[in-house]
């Protein structure tokens, strides 16, 4: 499947500043960050978690502590793939038994992903809260999940794919939209 | 991220380059780290249905697969040659059939015969197949297993020494492990009775070295294979005794390796015959670290081959 480039929803800036009036969001909604555990899912919601924590560091002078998470195994659709998708590493830096975890990914699209992601965060504790941020939504949700802290809403067809991209893994970072080539 | 896994069963290693060996050894370090978690249970292989077919006696290859499979959420049927139509006279082929018309994805087998597995996989449409060990051929997750201890302790296995000493001969261990040790850059060398070595040493791109301790002469790796008791009465070696004395491994055998060696054993180990128990329970044994890295590996090779469909 070939990727046209149609056009750049987000530029580094445009990235930066959503990430910022998250982390606001999150101290505000949680009343500060007292339990509050960042876990990003693998593998680029694991670096916007680590520049969520950032931003929360400079605003609230606290050091949050911060997981990642694969969800791989949990994943529904593994017999409908045709290459397999490659299990990453999961590690909390804590217990996360009564903890505010926040889940920290790139982009909700059917929902599908998080379905996973909570069954895999259940498997390793007990936490009193999840809560979901995002930095796009695209809508077509498949299953009735919703993000609670959004970078940027951006209305797809399902022939177009959103792309997150990251420094640590693509050199850049900015979010673009993509249409499959015929 | 994606990648391309072509390989349906895992038969022997012959074919597998060093790229996919050094991702199932990348995937078993994910599989060891949920060994540790209170709930050592993911749901990747829900619904598939995995038959364990031991023809030969085995605990640990057997309760291994088991596990890994248990780990993975798949269904699980234990079927032993004992007691099963197998003593009544059915062959390979229609048990292997009968076991497809049940709906297995999956069958793990260990078998006296040199290329039952391979059989096996030729007369199964659909299944994967699981080589737990064929005669004195193959024992691919063994020697997968035994990479994975070995690449978590080094990292790199790249120029590392590895002795292997015992009955090389009749080890489908030892010819595996020297498949996928060379495939990862190590040196081999054997050692042991020489009535109890292959003629084709050279072949094996190994060398071959009478004296023990000259074998294990800047080893990183000291390998111990099982004797077993019948060959002392094929009359390949004088007793079990003689055998200890000369090649069994105590502690100034591996006091000639490198001082950080690893001593590795597939187990089950026979005290005082191959390895003496300051040894094999000593701080440079990682045989009990074997046991738990079969269970990893084998989760790795389950997803690898199961988790999809293979195009």
């Amino acid at each position: 499947m070939k990727l046209r480039e149609k056009a750049r929803l987000m530029s580094e800036t445009d990235i930066e500043r959503a990430l910022r009036r998250m982390a606001h969001e999150i101290v505000e909604s949680n009343k500060g960050l007292k339990e509050v555990v960042l876990v990003g899912i693998q593998r680029r919601g694991v670096f916007l978690a680590n520049r969520i924590r950032e931003v929360l560091r400079q605003i609230e002078q606290e050091k949050v502590p911060t997981g990642e998470l694969d969800i791989t195994l949990y994943r529904d659709d593994l017999t409908l793939l045709h290459d397999h998708p490659v299990v990453h590493s999961t590690s909390m830096p804590l217990d996360i038994t009564g903890k505010r975890i926040i889940l920290v990914d790139d982009v909700i699209y059917t929902g599908r992903t998080i379905r996973a992601a909570l069954d895999a965060l259940m498997d390793l504790g007990r936490p009193s809260v999840v809560q979901l941020a995002v930095l796009v939504d695209r809508g077509h949700r498949e299953l009735p999940v919703a993000p609670n802290f959004v970078g940027k809403n951006v209305p797809t067809s399902r022939e177009e794919v959103v792309e997150v991209r990251v420094t640590e893994i693509d050199g850049i970072n900015e979010v673009v939209i993509c249409e499959r080539e015929a | 991220m994606r990648m391309e896994w072509k390989h349906r069963h895992v038969l022997d290693l012959k074919d597998w380059t060093r790229e996919e060996i050094l991702l199932l050894l990348d995937q078993a370090k994910n599989m060891d780290d949920l060994m540790d978690r209170p709930i050592k249970k993911v749901p990747a292989l829900r619904g598939k249905l995995v038959v364990n077919l031991f023809f030969e006696a085995s605990t640990r290859t057997r309760v291994s697969f088991e596990l890994a499979e248990k780990m993975l959420s798949a269904d699980v049927v234990n079927w032993s040659a004992s007691g099963s139509s197998v003593g009544k006279g059915e062959t390979l082929r229609d048990t292997a059939w009968t076991l497809e018309a049940m709906g297995a994805d999956a069958v793990v087998i260990r078998h006296g015969s040199v290329g039952s597995a391979h059989y096996l996989a030729k007369k199964l449409h659909r299944a994967s197949v699981f080589n737990g060990g064929d005669g004195a051929y193959s024992h691919p997750t063994q020697a997968l297993l035994d990479a994975y201890t070995a690449w978590k302790h080094f990292k790199n296995l790249e120029g590392r020494k590895i002795s292997i000493i015992g009955d090389i001969l009749h080890s489908r261990v030892a010819r595996s492990d020297i498949r996928v040790f060379r495939e990862l850059g190590c040196e081999i060398v054997l050692s042991g009775p020489e009535t109890l070595m292959p003629l084709d040493v050279k072949a094996l791109g190994v060398s071959y070295e009478p004296d023990p301790r000259k074998a294990v002469s800047g080893s990183d790796i000291v390998y111990l294979l099982r004797i077993q008791r019948e060959r002392q009465e094929e009359g390949l070696f004088p007793s079990l005794d003689e055998y200890y004395l000369r090649f069994g491994a105590d502690l100034d055998l591996v006091m000639h390796a490198k001082q950080e060696a690893l001593v590795m054993h597939p187990g089950p180990i026979n005290r005082r015959v191959e390895i003496d128990s300051s040894v094999a329970d000593g701080a440079q044994s990682r045989i009990l670290q074997q046991v738990r890295s079969g269970v990893a590996v084998r989760m790795a090779l389950l997803y690898l081959c199961l988790g999809g469909v293979m195009a």
